[in-house]
């Protein structure tokens, strides 16, 4: 394709390969690699989901009935559209607070070193662990938040978080809000940092307010950050298992079950492996749309802005 | 004088900083608390902020409780470490090939690989458990690094890559010239000037690997030699009673090497993430 230029040069060892083939030596281990890890797996859910597959080693093809059974079921409609609130709820909080807290992590006050440092342990520690403390925060018992709620007379007695529909729902939203925000701040933050100076200084010559610094220098500077982000986040929020699985398993009464659990709790406590399959394969058909979406808004936002 | 800040503004900042800081540290100040707190402590109602039998008996007793806590520390360390070194050797090769180099099918090939990151491992867990038992590493350490390295190989590669486009082109030119093959461009030339990029890179992988440990492990391995902490920590969840207070304990104390670790390299992470972030 391309090699042309290079290879027209006089080369003193005629045994130099040929571009594109050191390329493909050179991705072949990785793609190897994630052909037998990710791809034969993938491949194997796609024929399992037209089968009926559960414990046993028999089994018989089904057709499309699995997912004709999701397309009839009331409770996977919920299921998506509870997935689709809950990823638009947690993904928004992300950023508003990964902006704000880029913002102020930006602003040249003396210890901001220190800030960034003490925003990293959330993202860095193993989920599992951080999950372990937000169970004991939400424990109505012996918890912080229900002492402080009871101290302050806004509960009577003890609130599990957990325990009712809304509240656990909403409980996870911000312990998935938590996991996530660190990242969110660190990389708006450089994107922040890469913005030109001279932009600022020639609007502060001009007498724009900071507010206006921020609206119309700042926010469009950095939409291309924005934008990744905020489908990198989409995808995390979506495919996030162990901080609903641990906080909740899905409860109370399903008010926690997303798409992910939902075809995990289908797959491996129903042991119903095909329409477990059938869900992942829905799972990987979204995850798809919404990759081919991120890149359109991308080149758009990118066009828009002008930035390289 | 453009930064410069009224004393109003300078008292906003830090009030809307400490409230940031406060939520992101809270589940870490209250598992410290629980620590603190004896087990019967624990269990009192109502609700007790401060109280006067706070002790750290629980940071020794943990040790006798789970005997391989110690153990499993490691292991998470280790496990990590492991699928940071093996993801490395597979994603410079090909990043750089990405960098650098034309050929047929890049761009779809590299959507392929940028696919792959949209998955986490939770949704194949089914068919991955029959790869893993046909490659015969089920109960292994293995077993948890091979998915660990399968599932980060993307994001290094994307990473990585923009690293490497920005590493001068002459210098490979010039080797090239000279009559250097490609292999000995790559090993001699840009690996050398790569050096502040794959440090990046490596933090955020072994990053990805800690994270995320736990899953795989509590499906691919029942050795418990082999577990890492998040998983070995549900010991402490015994037959009779939940110790509690040794949990948060042995958490807390298990994270702590990770995090001195962060302490220093933290300003690589931040740097390289800026130049990550601004190139695309």
């Amino acid at each position: 394709m391309a090699s042309s230029s290079v290879s027209t040069h006089p080369t003193k060892r005629p045994a130099r390969l040929s571009q594109s083939a050191f390329a493909w030596i050179l991705i072949a281990p990785a793609m190897l690699f994630i052909a037998v890890i990710v791809a034969w797996p993938l491949a194997e859910t796609f024929r399992l989901s037209f089968t009926d597959t559960r414990i046993g080693p028999n089994y018989s093809y089904v057709g499309t009935e699995n997912y004709q059974d999701l397309a009839e079921s009331r409770k996977f409609k919920q299921t998506v559209s509870r997935t689709f609130y809950w990823m638009f709820l947690s993904v928004s909080l992300k950023l508003v607070l990964g902006l704000i807290g880029a913002t102020l992590l930006n602003a040249a006050v003396p210890g901001r070193a220190l800030f960034r440092i003490l925003v990293l342990p959330p993202w860095v520690i193993p989920i599992a662990i951080g999950m372990i403390g937000w169970l004991w925060l939400y424990n109505g018992a012996f918890g912080l938040l229900s002492g402080v709620l009871q101290s302050l007379d806004i509960v009577d007695k003890s609130f599990e978080f957990l325990a009712y529909k809304r509240s656990a729902f909403y409980s996870a939203v911000v312990a998935d809000v938590w996991v996530g925000v660190p990242m969110v701040t660190l990389f708006l933050l450089a994107a922040m940092q890469g913005v030109s100076r001279d932009l600022y200084e020639a609007a502060w010559v001009d007498g724009a307010s900071r507010w206006y610094r921020f609206r119309r220098i700042t926010i469009p500077q950095i939409m291309p950050v924005i934008v990744s982000m905020s489908l990198l986040s989409a995808i995390f929020t979506f495919n996030s298992f162990e901080i609903i699985w641990i906080l909740t398993e899905g409860g109370p009464r399903s008010s926690t079950t997303t798409m992910i659990i939902d075809s995990y709790k289908t797959a491996f406590s129903s042991r119903k492996f095909g329409e477990g399959a059938a869900r992942t394969i829905v799972i990987v058909c979204l995850l798809g749309l919404f990759s081919i979406a991120y890149l359109w808004v991308l080149n758009k936002v990118t066009k828009y802005y002008g930035t390289k | 004088m453009m930064d410069r800040y009224s004393l109003w503004q300078v008292i906003g900042i830090y009030i809307a900083m400490a409230m940031f800081l406060i939520f992101l540290l809270l589940p870490f100040f209250e598992m410290f608390m629980a620590s603190l707190r004896p087990l019967e402590h624990l269990f009192r109602s109502p609700y007790q902020f401060w109280s006067d039998d706070f002790s750290f008996k629980a940071y020794s007793d943990m040790w006798e409780t789970v005997p391989l806590l110690g153990r499993y520390i490691w292991n998470s360390i280790f496990i990590s470490t492991a699928v940071t070194a093996i993801t490395l050797v597979f994603v410079v090769p090909a990043s750089y090939a990405y960098a650098r180099l034309d050929f047929p099918f890049k761009n779809i090939s590299l959507s392929i690989f940028l696919g792959v990151n949209m998955f986490t491992g939770a949704v194949l867990l089914i068919p991955l458990y029959r790869v893993m038992s046909t490659l015969g590493i089920l109960n292994t350490y293995w077993a948890m690094i091979v998915p660990g390295v399968a599932f980060l190989i993307p994001t290094g590669i994307w990473l990585l890559r923009s690293y490497l486009e920005k590493i001068p082109v002459e210098l490979e030119e010039a080797a090239f010239m000279d009559g250097a093959s490609r292999m000995y461009t790559l090993r001699r030339v840009v690996l050398p000037l790569a050096v502040p990029g794959l440090v990046v890179v490596g933090i955020a992988v072994f990053i990805g690997a800690y994270a995320q440990q736990f899953l795989f492990a509590i499906t691919f391995n029942q050795t418990r030699e082999y577990q890492p902490l998040p998983a070995g920590l549900f010991e402490f969840i015994g037959y009779q009673s939940v110790t509690w207070n040794e949990m948060m304990a042995a958490a807390l104390t298990g994270v702590l090497p990770v995090m001195i670790i962060f302490l220093f390299l933290q300003k690589y992470l931040v740097a390289g993430l800026t130049a990550g972030a601004v190139k695309e």
